[in-house]
């Protein structure tokens, strides 16, 4: 048996311990998806409820496999089966499945678990995946964990399943920052939130007395940059969330707006407007030096990093209409890479590397697409009559942007969350408590 | 146990850190400033404050005076909008204690971050303008809202001329 201990740095996580379980040697197994084909026939699956020690544990079973369930069934890739179908009972299945009962209800994947509680109060969380196909353990892991953590250890254990069919990293230990919408639309209120990639844990940040705007992770997931209209004056603004401390970013002479963090944490790239120009900055968190990037009087905005930090993206209308350009992350060798009809605005470098995202305007049509860093392979994934502000999940696979349409009654916006995987398929409306729009997907919780 | 009492730690500071966010004025917010016709204190039936934004407002057709408007993803100034500013700057002229706060916005047919550009570009205008016909720059100051802050809501060309203006508030 293979042991992996982690120890995670207290304060953001409570899971505190891996345990690789090997049933098996790891064999090779047909029970695969190829995620970079455009749409693939999801693999049928069972997650059954975990096995509970006690009633409470019972209990958090069950809520772990429906967690992990709804994780799988909402990326497209697996077709959970009807629970209500399940012929082994929890306790059955502790040792090996009978695997033949499995193939009738036509699934390829088994998963199967227990929940115990450790001498200290910890919860141990163990589950094991299968292919019932080849009779042959996939993966299996132990959690440690304290009880109010639950959901993380179930989108682990989704990021662990999905990590070993696709051979790509999960994205479901995530969280998403966006601006929560209520009010009319000529007098909108705006608040920062924040929420579990699947709707749940969601909190308010702000009070909806300022005006905020596009919120972005930094790499630790731990802080947020954003734009606050806080005592009337535009700025960049740096929120702690562990603390819930706002500060302003910089000593700039004008408004700022448009930030992002560097791929290390350690730079915030903005926009700052002198006279009726927008030129591309950056602030050193550390050292606070700012240096510019773009110059003229063009609008340079939305920059974003490439993932190993040498280049950025950005837009600006120096040509005579918003396209997309690349630069060094000095500001020099500025390339223009969208050549396609239209506006293009709002790029996001993949944290792949290989794509960047864009907010299209073509006819009064928004669009949602594709590009690749050298200006090929434009693709289009979204088009709507308002689609806009494309971020991506931590693999590179998903991405998350926000609709508005017109209300019911003709007389307000309606402003929504959506996801949709890259191959254009799959798109989900991601349930917020109110409106939703500048979603901001984090990293993969450390 | 430790690694929990510290995540608890940190969500009571959050919440006690939402309780004490500092205040501020509805300038601050945006909210009520931004709109038609704000601003100003009505003395009396029919009468308007001299030097109030209704005032402002009042010197053009349909209370528009204290606002200019552009074509789409345009910052220059149309014939129209010139001739408002000819006024508002005697106007200013004439109430020389008065500071006011240009706001750019534009339609919602832009991307979010490129429209607060733009706002910021037609508010810059505004100034320039008034600034060329003797107004003191240390009486105009500018915000851009891009997007944010519609006049009128519709999915028409209509509602989207009138959202591409700039705003002449009085502080």
């Amino acid at each position: 048996m293979a042991i992996l201990f982690t120890r995670l740095r207290p304060g953001l996580a409570a899971l505190t311990a891996v345990l690789v379980l090997a049933f098996a040697p790891p064999a090779r197994a047909d029970l695969h998806i190829d995620i970079t084909r455009g749409q693939v026939e999801p693999i049928p699956i069972a997650v059954t409820p975990l096995l509970g020690s006690g009633a409470a544990e019972a209990q958090m079973g069950q809520n772990i496999a429906r967690v992990v369930s709804a994780d799988l069934e909402r990326s497209g890739l697996f077709r959970p089966i009807e629970p209500g179908a399940f012929i082994q009972n929890p306790a059955a299945l502790q040792g090996l499945p009978r695997f033949a009962d499995w193939r009738l209800l036509h699934t390829q994947g088994l998963v199967t678990g227990a929940v115990s509680r450790e001498a200290d109060g910890r919860l141990r969380v163990e589950f094991r995946l299968w292919d019932v196909v080849v009779e042959q353990q996939l993966t299996g892991l132990a959690f440690f964990a304290s009880t109010d953590t639950w959901r993380r250890v179930a989108h682990k254990i989704a990021d662990a399943i999905y990590k070993r069919i696709t051979g790509e990293e999960g994205y479901f230990d995530t969280r998403i920052v966006y601006i929560a919408e209520t009010g009319p639309a000529t007098a909108r209120v705006k608040r920062l939130a924040i929420m579990d990639q699947d709707g749940e844990r969601h909190k308010f940040l702000t009070d909806g007395r300022t005006l905020v705007l596009t919120p972005r992770f930094s790499s630790s997931d731990q802080e947020i940059t954003y734009l606050s209209y806080y005592g009337g004056k535009p700025r960049v603004y740096l929120f702690n969330i562990e603390t819930g401390q706002h500060d302003v970013l910089g000593d700039f002479p004008g408004m700022t707006f448009a930030p992002r963090f560097s791929p290390d944490g350690n730079t915030v790239i903005m926009s700052l407007s002198t006279g009726s120009a927008s030129n591309i900055y950056t602030l050193d968190l550390r050292s606070r030096r700012q240096a510019q990037l773009t110059t003229g009087p063009s609008i340079d905005t939305s920059p974003s990093y490439s993932p190993d930090g040498r280049r950025v993206v950005f837009e600006s209308d120096r040509g005579g209409t918003q396209q997309l350009y690349v630069m060094n992350a000095d500001g020099s060798g500025i390339q223009r890479i969208s050549f396609g009809p239209g506006r293009f605005g709002g790029p996001v470098w993949s944290p792949r590397g290989d794509l960047i995202a864009y907010t299209r305007l073509l006819n009064g049509q928004f669009a949602i697409g594709v590009i690749r860093p050298d200006g090929t392979g434009e693709r289009v994934l979204v088009e709507s009559h308002h689609a806009e502000g494309p971020t991506w999940a931590p693999n590179g696979r998903v991405l998350m942007y926000f609709k508005e349409t017109s209300s019911a009654d003709g007389r307000g916006r309606v402003a929504r969350l959506y996801s949709i995987n890259l191959g254009g398929g799959n798109e989900r409306r991601v349930p917020t408590p109110v409106d939703g729009s500048d979603p901001a997907w984090s990293p993969l919780i450390p | 146990m430790y690694v929990k009492l510290l995540s608890l730690f940190a969500a009571v500071v959050l919440v006690a850190a939402c309780e004490t966010a500092p205040k501020e004025t509805s300038a601050a917010s945006g909210i009520g400033r931004a709109g038609l016709n704000s601003g100003g204190t009505v003395t009396g039936t029919g009468s308007v404050r001299p030097g109030s934004q209704e005032d402002l407002a009042s010197l053009g057709g349909q209370g528009t005076g204290d606002r200019v408007f552009f074509q789409y993803d345009r910052s220059d100034l149309t014939p129209e909008g010139r001739a408002t500013l000819d006024r508002q700057a005697a106007w200013l002229k004439q109430y020389g204690q008065v500071t006011v706060t240009i706001e750019g916005h534009t339609d919602e047919r832009g991307t979010r971050e490129y429209n607060i550009g733009l706002g910021n570009r037609r508010a810059t205008a505004v100034r320039n303008y008034l600034s060329a016909l003797g107004v003191d720059g240390n009486r105009v100051a500018i915000i851009s809202y891009g997007k944010e802050r519609p006049s009128v809501l519709g999915d028409d060309d209509h509602s989207w001329a009138q959202n591409r203006r700039g705003v002449t508030v009085v502080n």
